[in-house]
């Protein structure tokens, strides 16, 4: 069959990410072919004023080298700018004469800066900046002349203005507004932020507007004219007052244009086979000129391109950063406040720090940050969340350290400090890796989100601990360019645009009972998926669907599908059921024979009150388990996203504080528990006074006793991320700690994204839902303990299992030849 | 000299599963996956030396159980932007015999 023919017209950001995004979906779908008008392949615009500045090289910019069009099979024309597209016939025709016919057109044709129509603005040294073109005329300009005038100081014109200056020139910036870069900034922050560019040495003239530029005797310009007569010297004019779609193709071509192009969701315009994206597009009456929304837009129109029909574009909510080196500015959303909002600000002129929130209905609307922009990441997710901030109204201003200020420092490794930190500083204390490894790789391998700073350098890869301060990271080395992902819209991985929640939703919602019947439903782009995405399947069916759906031991992790603890040598670690941490002599002589028998090299009491086997062999595994099983012992599940164990301590048994009898009722909760899987490990402890020597304010349900009954706390967390438990609720008998404890961890099995923690879980909905629904709602809290009793009923245990089934048993014996 | 040597039948490899064949050249792990092709790859990770053959397979690849690398059954390399690779060996299927080609 031959292949459908895809022309792309614009080579820039926009429309290569899209190309990606596409081969990524339906690498043989199309003919690719691509014009660009510049001479260079696809490079990071973004990054051109630190090119301007010096500090990085034209080289260090390239995102797409010519070697990945070839690599892809993608017919690449440079320097031909398209002059017509004939609809009629479906081609596109250049400036050259060349001609391409197209089954899908893609219009990524970007913007242009916006010429003030006065008298000279066709003169020599009069330049917009847009391209490598326009940075490198700038370059030789500082190196010949001495006066530039910047008009314009937006974010691009600032950034201009500091490159020149670096450059050696002697730098003016006419600006038609009261402050500059008004479109992002209040007037506070915006004096402040002129007052150090002032100190750096560039000169402002506020409220100007531009006459005429003058023409000097060498043919090029010489000077600026402002309305009110003063003339400025200029041997060259950066034209730095906003940017025009590239719309004028599209409108010659008789497609709806208005600024932009104008597209629906899927990113088509009024004739269906033309997509528009980027820049020159006009999306619900916005044209974007930054790159982050360009980027989701991109995911879209590759999607519909690879005629995968899922997927919209909905807008985006966009935020700022100025790179200039020495300068933190910070800006998102309604920074200016208007009817029915609140400020919060922080003012300190000296100190030169700035900081203004804008509030509506206790949510976060705007924020603008001057001097210290390090929670701007922070803060924009609280804005594009709509999270209610009511809470943490108190502390907000001082950052996200300051809210999470009981955690303290371990597992966060001062989350806020990433544009501070030494490029030699370990920021991914599991894999080794430094910030500058990490900032190197996001500029030179042109790296864009989180997902892939994992992929390149394997940062906040394994515990995920450092997640937060990489991303902060790729915040501060990529400015507005940078979106956070949030947890919950998230593809589940690679091979799917499905969020976790949708999966689970489908699941439910078809009651669909498989692996394969979830990736046929909804159209996984992998044959059999990944290890990532099946284990999350498989967790979401067994506990959608329990007694019904198929357990499927290869989409569980290795730990899971053998029912022991993989150590990095390969072998296992066995570790049998103790409940509540309480043993007996026949239980203890049972281990130490089979520790014997099995020339077990390690034997180690464990953290959670029971007694590791370490350096099994995988063969050996079910003979051990054949052994302890004959002395009753069942598996302690320590190696599983399940119920780990519940610590007690002596409790009113024997302790002479005691209030409860905190063993028993541990013994209790574990046996109730046996067998439940969730979305991650889960441990428990009870206390039997509130001297908590069970540590149960760290447990993801903790027990504390006292005299007139429990105290139940919630989403306590000891490791990754030390989080205090929450008061939940206080009960009087143990039936009722059994019912509330069931409750929660139901709520938690069903609504938990898969490897979420309760902690993180209760962060994500907020403890007051939790409480709604397990403490205000007795019949949905009943229905939610009997749907937990009635998924773990009849559990087997799984080392009996393998011991008895030959079928089972047989995938732990090892062939010869 | 290697020659080719009967493992085991086809259906005692589970789909999408392994098993591990100890040999003289050390353990090596066969594979099989959804579309009953199989594939044989020494079992241990170019990375730090994880059993490949405890990982979930998937498509014509493995991710290691150890640190999720993940490796191409067919060829034995690493997938990008990871580097490495684990000695494959000539597998093949024999009227529902699994056959290796080892020493």
């Amino acid at each position: 069959m031959e292949k459908l023919r895809l022309v792309m017209i614009g080579n820039g950001m926009a429309g290569c990410r899209t190309l990606e995004e596409l081969l990524k979906h339906a690498p043989d779908l199309y003919d690719i072919t691509v014009f660009g008008a510049e001479p260079h392949p696809n490079y990071n615009r973004i990054m051109l004023s630190p090119v301007l500045a010096g500090e990085m090289g034209v080289r260090d910019i390239i995102l797409n080298p010519l070697e990945w069009y070839a690599e892809h099979n993608i017919s690449l024309h440079l320097g031909k700018k398209i002059e017509k597209i004939d609809r009629i016939n479906r081609r596109v025709i250049a400036s050259d004469g060349t001609a391409a016919k197209y089954d899908r057109l893609l219009l990524a044709t970007g913007s242009s800066p916006f010429i003030l129509p006065v008298p000279g603005n066709d003169l020599p040294g009069v330049i917009g900046y847009r391209d490598i073109a326009d940075t490198d005329m700038m370059i030789e300009a500082a190196r010949l002349h001495k006066h530039a005038v910047v008009i314009g100081a937006g974010l691009l014109g600032l950034e201009a203005a500091n490159g020149l200056l670096l450059r050696g020139m002697d730098v003016t910036v006419v600006h038609i507004a009261g402050w500059i870069m008004e479109r992002q900034l209040d007037q506070a922050s915006a004096d402040m932020l002129m007052a150090s560019l002032e100190q750096k040495g560039i000169r402002f003239k506020l409220n100007a507007q531009t006459a005429e530029l003058v023409q000097g005797e060498s043919g090029r310009v010489c000077a600026l004219r402002l309305k009110d007569g003063e003339t400025l010297p200029a041997d060259i004019v950066v034209m730095a007052a906003g940017i025009r779609p590239n719309a004028e193709l599209a409108r010659d071509a008789g497609i709806h244009t208005n600024r932009g192009v104008v597209v629906n969701d899927t990113m088509q315009t009024y004739d269906p086979r033309v997509y528009a994206i980027g820049e020159c597009a006009e999306h619900r009456g916005v044209a974007y000129g930054l790159v982050a929304p360009l980027f989701e837009q991109a995911k879209v129109c590759a999607n519909h391109l690879a005629m995968n029909g899922i997927g919209r574009y909905s807008g985006s909510v966009t935020s700022t950063k100025l790179k200039v080196t020495g300068i933190d500015v910070f800006s998102a959303g309604e920074f200016m406040g208007g009817d029915g909002t609140e400020e919060i600000v922080l003012h300190d002129p000296s100190g030169g720090v700035y900081k203004k929130l804008v509030l509506k209905e206790n949510k976060l609307v705007g924020a603008v940050m001057y001097g210290d922009t390090a929670d701007g990441g922070w803060y924009f997710q609280l804005l594009k969340d709509r999270q209610n901030v009511a809470e943490m109204r108190d502390s907000l201003m001082f950052g996200e350290m300051a809210h999470a200020s009981r955690i303290g420092d371990a597992g966060h490794q001062g989350n806020n400090k990433a544009a501070l930190m030494a490029d030699s500083a370990e920021v991914c204390g599991c894999n080794g890796v430094c910030k500058g490894t990490i900032v190197k790789a996001i500029k030179e391998q042109g790296l864009f989100t989180l997902d892939e700073v994992k992929k390149h350098t394997k940062a906040a890869s394994s515990c995920g601990s450092c997640t937060g301060l990489v991303e902060q990271i790729l915040a501060s080395t990529l400015g507005g360019a940078y979106q956070h992902a949030n947890p919950s819209d998230k593809a589940v991985c690679g091979c799917t645009d499905h969020p976790h929640g949708e999966v689970r939703k489908a699941i439910r919602e078809q009651h669909l009972l498989s692996v394969s019947a979830v990736m046929e439903a909804m159209n996984w782009k992998t044959p059999n998926g990944c290890a990532t995405c099946r284990p999350a399947i498989n967790y979401y069916l067994i506990s959608t669907w329990p007694h019904e759906a198929v357990d499927d031991p290869q989409s569980r992790y290795i730990n899971e599908r053998h029912h022991a603890n993989i150590q990095k040598d390969g072998t296992y670690s066995v570790v049998p059921r103790m409940l509540g941490g309480i043993t007996t002599p026949d239980e203890l002589r049972a281990i130490a024979d089979v520790a014997d028998k099995y020339q077990v090299p390690t034997v180690k009491v464990t953290g959670g009150q029971r007694i590791d086997l370490l350096g099994v062999k995988k063969e050996d595994l079910p003979k051990m388990w054949e052994d302890l099983s004959r002395a009753g012992m069942v598996s302690g599940h320590a190696y599983g996203k399940s119920i780990r164990t519940v610590k007690t301590c002596v409790g009113a048994e024997h302790c002479r504080f005691g209030t409860q009898k905190s063993m028993s009722m541990g013994v209790k909760l574990e046996t109730m528990l046996f067998g439940m899987y969730a979305p991650h490990k889960v441990k428990l402890a009870v206390s039997g006074c509130p001297r908590n020597c069970a540590e149960a304010g760290i447990k993801d349900v903790g027990v504390i006793g006292v005299d007139s009954g429990y105290e139940i706390y919630v989403a306590g967390n000891g490791g990754i991320k030390t989080e205090v438990a929450e008061f939940l609720v206080k009960v009087s008998t143990d039936e009722e700690v059994m019912e509330y404890s069931a409750a929660f961890l139901q709520l938690y099995r069903e609504e938990g994204l898969y490897l979420e923690r309760t902690c993180h879980y209760v962060a994500r909905v907020g403890l007051d839902y939790v409480k709604k629904i397990i403490l205000d709602d007795a019949e949905r809290r009943k229905e939610l303990y009997e749907r937990m009793l009635y998924s773990l009923q009849g559990f087997e245990d799984p080392w009996l299992q393998a011991v008895k089934d030959p079928e089972i048993r047989k995938r732990y014996e090892i062939l010869s030849v | 000299m290697s020659t080719w040597k009967t493992v085991c039948a086809l259906v005692d490899i589970p789909v999408l599963g392994s098993r591990v064949v100890r040999s003289a050249e050390g353990d090596i792990a066969v594979f099989r996956n959804a579309e009953d092709e199989v594939f044989a790859v020494h079992d241990k990770c170019p990375h730090k030396g994880g059993p490949l053959s405890q990982g979930i397979v998937h498509g014509k690849s493995v991710t290691c159980p150890l640190h999720s690398w993940k490796i191409g059954l067919d060829t034995g390399e690493a997938q990008a932007p990871d580097v490495g690779c684990a000695k494959r060996y000539d597998c093949k299927v024999e009227s529902g015999v699994v056959m290796l080609k080892v020493a």
